[in-house]
């Protein structure tokens, strides 16, 4: 066979002047990159994946790692990756597997989006000093309200559905336990708990540790229905039905037996070391009406005092479809853009399946206020948050709410290496080992979360107070407040924003 | 095998289903389960959907006359409910335990992703059955259908066992059975030609240890629905899947 060698990307370089030799990096290191050698260290570059795990408690300093330039003759069409792609499946005949968002460059659109100001003629506010509202409720608003005097005391007749109560616009994506280990959803549990916000279950069931903050939780129903049973549909404070993902969108979902060990096997009820396999789509829903029957038998199991929305992922058709999601009596419509992550994804499909977020949100939102259907449903934009700034846009563009996932775990340490398929994460993130979960401190990891949704939020507030807005219902769909700045016509006719000077 | 005979008197309870909506029936049956009633009738149903939805009670036996609605006993974790009639799309849709006995025929996913449990058809059922069942430790998800599958049956089946007695509908069981399983075992009564299993799936010698098993299950639904099928009269088609991890080489990472 002809040798299609790849050379390796990183060249992973000990300082033997400034090391002493403490093998904290070969401790660290989950890869093998490290290996101490009577009086130096060795390393293995074509093992590194980038995380900085071993930078980052090297008390020296001494390591340094480099992108490995291996020069290919230059080619515009033929790139580095379409080749060394090439010879990867040349040698083994499969698929690529991928972790983390769509790694394409294409353009991104909350970057050729700006916001407004106000200047003399509508005073800005400061929020430093006056009251500025980001509570936000999801679910279903009345078209209209009913209301009755008796005897000089007013009742409200209209019979309110559920909503959730968020303190801020900003919740936590879902995220499996087997995908991402336990500290990791503990963290994520108690930052929410504490901000008066919610975190996603994922499709993995619920771990016993996580009930008592089952009121901060929105668990998932996926197509596998792992964990899925009458107590779990009690322990939470809404019910999201996943029937798609924009890391993935059309595929389901394939947690490798290696992941599911003695407690994830619990959680998920299904036998230790056994693929747990999702299939693409749900087999009981083949139409909107079948969505209705499931999204009515979850509100049924839980005495309609729950929402229940469905997670779809951005794709061409989603306005359409979402409209569909506002008529089967869901109380959300999540929508997740082509950036949003995964543990594990065929790179095929995460690079070029889906459309971004930004494009979802306002073309949803717009399909739903032409049907007088707006008020039926939340929507709520995840897939390709990077920043508060891109809160705010989300939110102008129509999205009542986000959900952060990549952000979230960044948060905590993670370095987007990607390889979060491995189970060998070394931040103790995307891992099942136990010496590796250790690595991650749930009250360190909630502190942190805590800590940047409440930065971003204070940046919320603050984009706010200088468009002159006080309450986020009047950001909410504010087109107005946003520009588009090198887009073109029919861009901003989907986005349904100017362009800058107009 | 009955499941009519109750404490007394005063544990029964008959609803009539007529004109009343899901959730109006619902409702009521909730209102029985938590009042300890362990013998509830239901008259006149005509296709409400979600009977029993949601309930997690042992010891409470539903009777149902007429035609249940889609997802009958969806999430119900511990009812035994008796339908006399025909049931719609999904029956033990997603359900953790308890026994539905259909005594009619049963529409399409039978037992969809269900992880405990049981489920007796006397006739016919639809496509899909069993797609998506799953076993873990006590749970043991188990479905006989009386008369014949359509296809897909046990597609993407992660556990459990299903049943297909076949009686009166010899060779009518549809394609593509078992495609893509990863655990479980289906039975089905007489030969199957090798062009109808799906992908992931091989044919078993029919041991002692099946022969245990199916003949109780054979009981129980002659039992159940007056029936005198011979289960030594019968042989079996045992499939299994290849493996447990089907999906495991088919990636390379980046």
């Amino acid at each position: 066979m002809i040798s299609n060698f790849i050379p390796s990307k990183y060249d992973v370089h000990v300082d033997p002047s400034r090391c002493r030799l403490c093998q904290r990096c070969v401790e660290n290191c989950t890869y093998d990159v490290f290996r101490k050698e009577e009086d130096r260290i060795f390393t293995f570059s074509s093992n590194c994946v980038v995380c900085h795990r071993c930078i980052s408690f090297c008390p020296a300093d001494a390591i340094s790692i480099n992108r490995r330039i291996v020069n290919y003759r230059e080619h515009p069409f033929w790139n580095e990756e379409s080749r060394e792609d090439i010879y990867n499946q040349a040698n083994t005949g499969k698929i690529i597997l991928g972790g983390m968002g769509n790694a394409k460059k294409y353009p991104i659109l909350f970057d050729r989006l700006v916001l407004d100001a106000c200047q003399i003629t509508n005073p800005s506010i400061d929020p430093l000093r006056e009251p500025m509202e980001t509570r936000t409720y999801l679910g279903k608003k009345p078209k209209s309200l009913k209301v009755e005097e008796k005897d000089g005391d007013i009742s409200l007749k209209t019979r309110l559905a559920p909503n959730l109560l968020l303190e801020t616009p900003i919740m936590i994506a879902h995220m499996s336990y087997g995908a991402v280990s336990l500290n990791t959803q503990l963290s994520f549990a108690k930052a929410a708990s504490r901000l008066g916000t919610y975190m996603g279950s994922g499709e993995g069931g619920l771990h016993s540790s996580l009930y008592e903050y089952k009121d901060n939780i929105i668990v998932q129903v996926a197509s596998g229905r792992f964990g899925v049973t009458p107590s779990y549909l009690n322990k939470c404070a809404a019910i999201e039905i996943k029937a798609g993902q924009g890391a993935k969108p059309g595929i389901g979902g394939h947690l490798p037996g290696e992941k599911v060990n003695e407690d994830v096997s619990k959680t998920r009820m299904i036998p230790v070391g056994t693929d747990a396999i999702s299939p693409a789509p749900h087999h009981d829903i083949y139409s909107i009406e079948d969505l209705a029957q499931l999204v009515r038998a979850l509100k049924e199991a839980t005495n309609w005092e729950k929402p229940v929305f469905v997670k779809i992922a951005a794709v061409h058709n989603a306005p359409a479809i979402a409209a569909g999601i506002a008529r089967a009596d869901a109380d959300g419509v999540v929508v997740d853009g082509f950036r949003g992550g995964t543990g594990a994804a065929p790179k095929v499909l995460r690079d070029n399946v889906g459309i971004p977020i930004e494009a979802a949100i306002a073309s949803i939102d717009k399909k739903l206020r032409e049907q007088g259907i707006r008020n039926e449903i939340s929507l709520i934009a995840s897939g390709g948050i990077r920043n508060s700034a891109d809160v705010t846009k989300a939110i102008a563009l129509g999205a009542d709410a986000v959900y952060i996932g990549t952000a979230a775990l960044i948060a905590m340490g993670c370095r987007v290496c990607g390889k979060c398929y491995t189970g060998l994460c070394p931040w103790g993130i995307a891992t099942q080992r136990d010496d590796l979960v250790h690595r991650l401190d749930p009250i360190i990891g909630a502190q942190q979360v805590y800590n940047l949704i409440n930065a971003w939020t204070h940046e919320l507030q603050e984009l706010m107070g200088a468009a002159g807005i006080n309450s986020i219902e009047s950001l909410r769909g504010n087109r107005d407040r946003l520009r588009g700045y090198m887009l073109d016509e029919n861009l901003l006719e989907v986005l349904d924003v100017k362009t800058i000077g107009a | 095998m009955k499941i009519k005979k109750y404490p007394n008197k005063q544990d029964s309870i008959t609803i009539d289903a007529k004109n009343k909506t899901y959730r109006e029936l619902n409702s009521e049956i909730r209102t029985a389960a938590d009042q300890d009633i362990c013998h509830i009738t239901l008259q006149n149903v005509l296709g409400q959907r979600f009977i029993a939805d949601g309930i997690k009670k042992e010891g409470i036996y539903l009777s149902v006359f007429g035609i249940a609605g889609g997802d009958l006993g969806v999430f119900m974790d511990g009812p035994i409910i008796y339908v006399n009639g025909n049931a719609e799309h999904a029956p033990g849709n997603t359900m953790s335990g308890g026994k539905i006995i259909i005594d009619g025929d049963a529409g399409d996913c039978v037992g969809h992703s269900m992880r405990g449990g049981m489920i007796f058809v006397k006739g016919n059922a639809g496509y899909r059955v069993g797609i998506h069942m799953k076993q873990f430790k006590d749970n043991y998800p188990t479905i006989v259908i009386g008369g014949s599958a359509q296809s897909f049956l046990g597609e993407y089946m992660a556990g459990g066992i299903i049943v297909i007695l076949n009686i009166d509908k010899p060779s009518s069981i549809g394609d593509y059975i078992g495609t893509g399983m990863h655990g479980g075992t289906i039975y089905i009564a007489g030969d199957v030609p090798d062009y109808k299993l799906g992908v992931a799936t091989v044919k078993e010698e029919f041991i002692d240890e099946d022969r245990v098993l199916v003949e109780k299950l054979v009981d129980e639904y002659n039992a159940y629905f007056n029936k005198k099928v011979d289960f030594d009269a019968i042989t079996f088609t045992k499939i299994k899947p290849i493996s447990l991890r089907p999906f495991s080489n088919m990636y390379t990472t980046e």
